[in-house]
């Protein structure tokens, strides 16, 4: 069942189809020339569509599974948005072809930009950052340059609450700046207290997501852009949990100063095994000069719109470029497509229904004894349920549960994160799943619980997945990274 | 409501077992004065017929262009079934492979994409893919300061031929860690290094790029021998293609060069205005420890069967938090995805057949454009699939004339013109452009061209 495409490779076998006919040597020196033959495999092209289609169909996916994964977003990934991506004008153009040759994929961008700009509040948008956590540093480099630019050279404290995601005090530190970290409420709030004590003249900013990792909204989110505003800092918006608010609040509103969004999250660019995601940034007026380049723009010439591109000539204080060329521009296109075809109205609508999924699987979890860690608090798009309890008194832990799901054909829900919540399961199921998903969700969830109540253990589990549980310790002491033939 | 399945029946059952009795109620804990009314900045939502349209027409507006750009990303021809297969759901919405047992079919995709770039490039270990070539860079050289410890100066040197854009993307991303990037002398008949070169105090790490930039083949093995003996690392930065043809960077010089990073577009990824590509990364095994991203491992399950699991997440931002190796926890799933099935369709018989007709394209071109007027190389010597030519003409003047004309001639140096057929160009192609410019060259005034 394992079997690489490797080991059905035979000497001189070839896809004959995809390449050109014979061809005579290279021109190279024979110093710079390779001796050696690569060991790619040598097969047919019906042995490789079915070697990538039989792994295709080892994979959990939002197209075949139900996939509550807390923090990921995985709601359904529309196919018009790909199919459209992929038409050959768009598909086929050069990153360096002249804007003359670019004005439909430009307009595109532009309007995406401003759909951007208006769904978060903020006054301008750039997208070239490659993923969520490109964005963040995007975010801190332009939170530096700010505070650079006016000579106030001593702010290099960065701010992230214990529940932030493993990427922020990450970013903080690529950026060479210290983290500070700061508790958590009890009732899941910052400590508003501890902020206070926490900001001063080195504060260059905090980076926050709202609502939280922990699945509900900070509600002292104005007291608190006001604490760090005053203390001389700037606030750094977290997207990922942008598809709670999409439509209802806006980062801008709120007071922050620049933030990043998960475009593979809330506009549903697919997730594609682990990227590529895209992070596109929006600022406040303050950061407008820091923007990463390049940045499209509107125009008017001969009575139409002319699009082109801002770049380091026309914003000599930009934090620079992140990518080779514009960004991740294919899945910006999946991104306008989405947010044409939700349009207005609709992107309040993926904020409520998230929201009304979230508390219906939470309210009736919590019904069949399931304990939530903030059961006072409304959900947003996502909650919290921890297996403490489980844990001691029938030994069903929070990856036990996670494995005993993927025998019932759902994927888990995000396990031990946030960290300060023991036994945790981080469940988001999305707004675009139905009632009848979230019940038989239930009834697993149940399931599994009475059948280790009845002395059922799940350590071994899952059974029914094309491996059993793997050995994560062997993995990383005998590291076998790639395959050699043996011999 | 498009992509939502609730009936009002379904909204009314739901609102009841929550004990809320509107939506609206959901929302109560936000502070009041922040809830906005509507967003006049998203037009009204379109079908899926009228979109469908719309981006039709912009599609079809851009054209489909002769186009001899290269300069980092490569028109190349992609068989069908690389993206047939990619966009299957199963590998276009999965996420990352955290649950191993549910992931295999992208873990082990993953673990033949890792077998497939190390033996393409010469070197021990690969991880599961970068955003793209330039941010590649940035993280190969933040990795080479965490794995060269007796250089402390945050030097890297660059070869004179490194992509301009690269040092760029390098600077900004890797630039407040007080590490600087400096440029080596360039020999201006050759194009590439200097004869002579001094690596200043305990440099960290070069950076070589071949084929260079403007196209020139670099004579990395001296470079490489050079770097190692002043204590600095190699960090390689490759064309995937050409290495059907070039020496792996894993054989450059004595040693080796120590770690790889390129632009792994030509191997099936659609050009796409820029993106999505994926940044390949492989290293000797010495620096495993200090690479960034996910890596993918195989091992064996409790019944002994062996199966794949992302490991060594101990250097990850989800683990180490602010003392991870970078804050990167994405990798090019997807593009990995394709590459690898793009690999195996071609083998490397194929590649080097798409290679070798690429270089002869090319070749058939410059000998071509050297014979107009005015019209020669800005630097002799043996070249993969792209070359700089000088124009006794304006260079941007001359491209907007060949552009009204639906030909892109190549990418503009300042002071000269950057040009690349690949397989995809025919004798015909070429001839066009070279009957083209030499129209356009024969106008007197360009404008009018």
């Amino acid at each position: 069942m394992k079997t690489l495409i490797f080991e059905k490779s035979r000497n001189g076998r070839r896809a004959f189809a995809q390449a050109p006919s014979s061809v005579d040597d290279a021109a190279i020196p024979e110093a710079l020339r390779r001796k050696d033959t690569p060991r790619l495999p040598e097969v047919s092209e019906l042995q490789v569509v079915r070697h990538y289609t039989r792994l295709s169909r080892q994979n959990f996916s939002i197209d075949t599974q139900f996939y509550p994964l807390g923090s990921c977003t995985m709601k359904y990934n529309p196919r018009a948005c790909n199919s459209l991506a992929l038409l050959p004008g768009f598909a086929g153009r050069h990153p360096l072809g002249p804007v003359s040759h670019g004005q439909g994929f430009l307009a595109c961008m532009y309007e995406l930009q401003e759909m951007l700009k208006a769904v978060t509040g903020m006054q301008g948008v750039s997208l070239t950052p490659m993923a969520g956590a490109q964005g963040e540093l995007a975010g801190v480099l332009m939170i530096q340059a700010y505070h650079k630019a006016r000579g106030d050279l001593e702010r290099n404290e960065i701010i992230v609450p214990d529940a932030a995601h493993g990427t922020n005090p990450a970013t903080a530190t690529m950026c060479g700046c210290v983290v500070r970290e700061l508790p958590t409420g009890s009732d899941g709030d910052i400590d508003i207290a501890a902020l206070k004590a926490a900001v001063g003249p080195k504060t260059a900013g905090i980076m926050l997501t709202n609502p939280s990792t922990l699945g509900v909204f900070d509600r002292g989110i104005v007291e608190v852009a006001k604490i760090v505003h005053d203390a001389g800092g700037l606030l750094y918006y977290d997207g990922a949990n942008l598809n709670a608010i999409c439509g209802k609040v806006r980062p801008g509103d709120m007071g922050f100063d620049v933030i990043h969004m998960n475009l593979h999250k809330t506009f549903s660019t697919p997730h594609g095994g682990g990227g590529p995601g895209s992070g596109a940034v929006g600022v406040g007026s303050r950061l407008l000069p820091f923007m990463p380049i390049p940045i499209v723009r509107a125009t008017e010439r001969d009575g139409a719109t002319w699009y082109d591109w801002i770049a380091e000539d026309e914003l000599p204080q930009s934090i620079g470029r992140l990518s080779g060329f514009m960004g991740n521009a294919g899945v910006l296109l999946r991104a306008y497509v989405y947010m044409r075809m939700v349009g207005r109205d609709g992107m309040r609508r993926l904020a409520e229904y998230a929201t009304l999924n979230a508390n219906y699987l939470q309210a009736r979890l919590r019904d069949v004894g399931f304990q939530l860690a903030f059961p006072k608090r409304r959900a947003s798009h996502e909650f919290i349920v921890t297996l403490k309890h489980e844990a001691r008194e029938i030994n069903l832990t929070a990856m036990d549960v996670a494995k005993a799901l993927l025998d019932h054909n759902y994927h888990a829900p995000t396990t031990y994160f946030p960290l300060l919540v023991p036994e945790c399961l981080l469940i988001e199921p999305t707004e675009t799943e139905s009632k009848e998903t979230l019940d038989n969700f239930v009834a697993a969830m149940t399931a599994i619980v009475t059948e280790a109540k009845g002395g059922k253990s799940f350590k071994e589990a899952p059974y029914t997945m094309p491996v059993r549980r793997l050995d994560d310790v062997k993995a990383a002491r005998q590291l076998d990274l790639a395959f050699r033939p043996p011999g | 409501m498009p992509f939502i399945p609730h009936t009002e029946d379904d909204t009314r059952e739901m609102l009841a077992a929550i004990g809320a009795s509107s939506i609206d109620d959901l929302f109560d804990e936000i502070p009041q004065q922040l809830l906005i009314r509507s967003l006049d900045g998203v037009p009204p939502a379109l079908s899926e017929m009228e979109i469908s349209r719309l981006m039709r027409e912009r599609a079809a507006q851009d054209g489909a262009p002769l186009c001899f750009i290269g300069a980092g990303a490569y028109e190349h021809h992609i068989p069908q079934a690389v993206w047939d297969i990619a966009t299957r759901g199963e590998y276009y919405s999965a996420y990352t492979p955290y649950q191993a047992e549910a992931s295999q079919g992208t873990l082990q995709t993953i673990y033949e994409y890792q077998t497939m770039i190390t033996e393409l490039t010469g070197l021990d270990v690969s991880n599961a893919s970068l955003y793209d070539g330039a941010s590649g860079l940035a993280e190969a050289s933040l990795m080479a300061v965490r794995s060269n410890r007796k250089a402390k100066s945050g030097r890297i040197l660059l070869a004179p031929g490194v992509n301009p854009n690269y040092e760029k993307v390098a600077v900004a991303i890797a630039g407040s860690q007080n590490i600087t990037f400096e440029r080596l002398p360039m020999n201006a008949v050759t194009g590439n290094a200097a004869d002579q070169l001094d690596a200043g105090t305990s440099p960290v790490a070069l950076v070589i790029q071949q084929p260079s930039f403007p196209g020139t083949l670099e004579d990395v093995d001296r470079l490489t021998d050079w770097a190692h003996e002043n204590g600095a690392l190699v960090i390689a930065v490759v064309n995937p293609l050409s290495l059907a043809l070039l020496k792996a960077p894993g054989s450059w010089g004595t040693k080796g060069a120590d770690i790889a990073v390129g632009e792994g577009q030509p191997l099936g990824i659609p050009l796409s205005s820029g993106g999505p590509y994926f940044g390949f990364m492989t290293c000797r095994q010495e620096h495993v420890r200090q690479m960034p991203g996910r890596i993918v491992g195989r091992t064996t399950d409790l019944e002994d069967n062996p199966g794949f699991t992302l490991t060594l997440q101990a250097r990850e931002q989800h683990i180490r938090r602010s003392k991870a190796t970078s804050n990167i926890c994405t990798n090019q799933g997807l593009m990995v995805t394709a590459a690898t099935i793009y690999m195996a369709l071609l083998g490397f018989e194929g590649l080097r057949q798409v290679a070798l007709r690429a270089q002869q394209n090319t070749a058939l071109l410059i000998s071509k454009l050297t014979e107009l007027p005015g019209v020669r190389r800005l630097y002799e010597g043996p070249h993969f699939h792209e070359v700089s030519i000088r124009l006794d003409r304006p260079i941007a003047a001359v491209l907007d004339a060949l552009a009204r004309r639906d030909i892109l001639g190549g990418y503009d140096l300042g002071d000269a013109l950057l040009v690349c057929a690949t397989e995809t160009k025919t004798e015909v192609d070429i001839d066009l452009y070279v009957d083209t410019l030499r129209d356009i060259l024969a106008t007197r005034d360009l404008r009018r061209a």
